[in-house]
């Protein structure tokens, strides 16, 4: 087991992240953020805690979204669902997907088609904490990356959050 | 995550467990229907044929409805107008439907007991859409749902099934699903409309008085009076079952609590429910039938979803 980000990294991953967004958009005013259920809530929560101490709250649109009924593997078992929440209209907005972990590709691609049901955004721009490199099967790739890593298909990669976990460590396993 | 059972033949066939699994599932896709594009591509790749060999309105609907909302295909068969006419089998009409590479039937049948029959003949996934007077499954589900959505739970609520519990499988599956999630189940009607040990075997209150029946349930469950049946004199005339089980406006302000009213429709208005209580606040015979939908679309995934892995 072989740690990738540390707490405080983490911490530190957090805040630079969420001041490239800023950078990027100004005040989010046309920008919402949507985290992707069930593990990159965590994450997006933190990015919007963060962002919480430039901006009022009501300034920033926050939704969740689950991709279980997208997924393409259906019929090889099911997944535990959960809920989606999104609460404005994405209509000519920029929206940012906000995820712990890029690996295959396949839950971006589930989460862009889920995405589009709820209207034609101008933009979607993704977000990850934690970038597996060369493990694509689709060609997908991340706007803003917490930290990239190369890592073989026999590896897992681990993201803990105090709040689910009961401490904030990335691991390598 | 997976129902115990590759059916739904029965709620009889379910653990209280599976019953939790779909009215969960079946909440997540409420909130779909809800949504602008009110389509999944869950199973885009899965076939369903909709086998009615009796009328039916909303449950066809209701399912067609579902199957469309996930992307599924499907086919729609009617016994009347179809080889059934000319004298083919249950099973050779089943059989031929299957080769031609359908994954699910959906199945309505005036035999209690067919869809038992066929799930041990067939490798498809089966639904039981209503079976004579024996089980009408998605019914009893969605009718937990809804009450579930009112109330918030279903242990320890009281419900009362009014009206014809004999002939009636939407009562048999509700009794069971009610049960097994620890609700208190009472049946109500003339004693010639309820059968005679029932309340021995599933352990239920039966009572042959309508306004007690009220003064003692939350949830008033009322059932059809099958018209259709009328010829075997289970009761004198529609007028008197009206005066002794018709639930109005006057009955229901007599006692003096607030009681959730549903019907699984079709409505005999003025027999067994008035319209100043069909149509009121009270009553969410409208929200069963949009429940109707998720739950319906919550079966067809649980059961099309790790259907490989299993084969």
């Amino acid at each position: 087991m072989k740690t990738i980000l540390s707490e405080k990294q983490l911490a530190f991953t957090i805040r630079r992240l969420s001041n490239q967004l800023l950078e990027n958009h100004v005040d989010l005013e046309y920008t919402y953020l949507i985290g992707i259920q069930p593990r990159g809530i965590y994450f997006s929560d933190r990015i919007v805690e963060e962002l919480k101490k430039q901006l009022p709250v009501q300034k920033i649109g926050y939704g969740k979204l689950d991709i279980t009924f997208y997924r393409d593997d259906v019929r090889q078992g099911l997944h535990t669902m959960n809920q989606t929440d999104i609460p404005f209209s994405i209509e000519n907005k920029n929206v940012v997907l906000i995820d712990d972990v890029l690996y295959t590709g396949r839950t971006i691609r589930a989460a862009l088609d889920a995405l589009l049901d709820f209207g034609r955004p101008a933009k979607v721009e993704l977000c990850i904490l934690v970038d597996r490199k060369f493990s694509r099967q689709l060609p997908i790739q991340a706007d803003y990356v917490g930290k990239s890593i190369d890592s073989i298909v026999s590896q897992k990669v681990k993201v803990f959050w105090k709040e689910k976990d009961g401490q904030d460590e990335v691991v390598l396993l | 995550m997976q129902l115990s059972s590759r059916h739904l033949l029965g709620i009889r066939d379910l653990t209280p467990k599976d019953i939790q699994i779909i009215l969960d599932t079946a909440v997540q896709f409420k909130e779909v229907l809800q949504r602008p594009i009110k389509k999944v591509p869950t199973l885009r790749d899965v076939t369903i044929v909709n086998l009615f060999y009796e009328n039916s309105t909303r449950t066809r609907i209701s399912f067609e409805l579902a199957e469309k909302r996930l992307s599924a295909d499907t086919i729609n068969f009617a016994a009347s107008a179809s080889s059934v006419a000319k004298g083919e089998t249950l099973l050779d009409t089943v059989n031929n439907i299957l080769s031609m590479k359908v994954d699910m039937v959906v199945m309505r049948h005036s035999a209690s007991g067919a869809p038992h029959f066929l799930s041990k003949h067939i490798p498809a996934a089966i639904v039981n859409a209503g079976d004579g007077i024996n089980e009408h499954p998605t019914q009893a589900l969605l009718d937990a749902f809804s009450i579930r959505e009112k109330l918030g739970s279903l242990s320890g609520r009281k419900v009362a099934i009014i009206g014809d519990i004999m002939h009636s499988r939407v009562a048999l599956s509700n009794i069971y699903l009610l049960k097994k999630v620890g609700a208190e189940v009472m049946v109500v009607g003339p004693p010639t409309l309820i059968p005679k040990y029932i309340k021995k075997a599933f352990d239920i209150q039966v009572a042959y008085n309508l306004k007690e029946a009220l003064m003692w349930c939350d949830v008033a469950n009322v059932l059809r009076i099958q018209l259709e049946r009328q010829n075997q004199v289970l009761f004198s005339s529609l007028r008197e079952y009206s005066l002794a089980y018709g639930i109005n406006r006057k009955l229901l302000d007599s006692v003096n609590k607030e009681i959730v009213i549903m019907h699984p429709g079709p409505i005999n208005r003025g027999v067994e429910l008035d319209s100043d209580v069909a149509d009121s606040k009270q009553s969410i015979i409208l929200q069963q039938v949009e429940n109707g939908v998720a739950v319906r679309m919550a079966v067809l995934y649980l059961l099309a979803g790790g259907q490989t892995e299993q084969n």
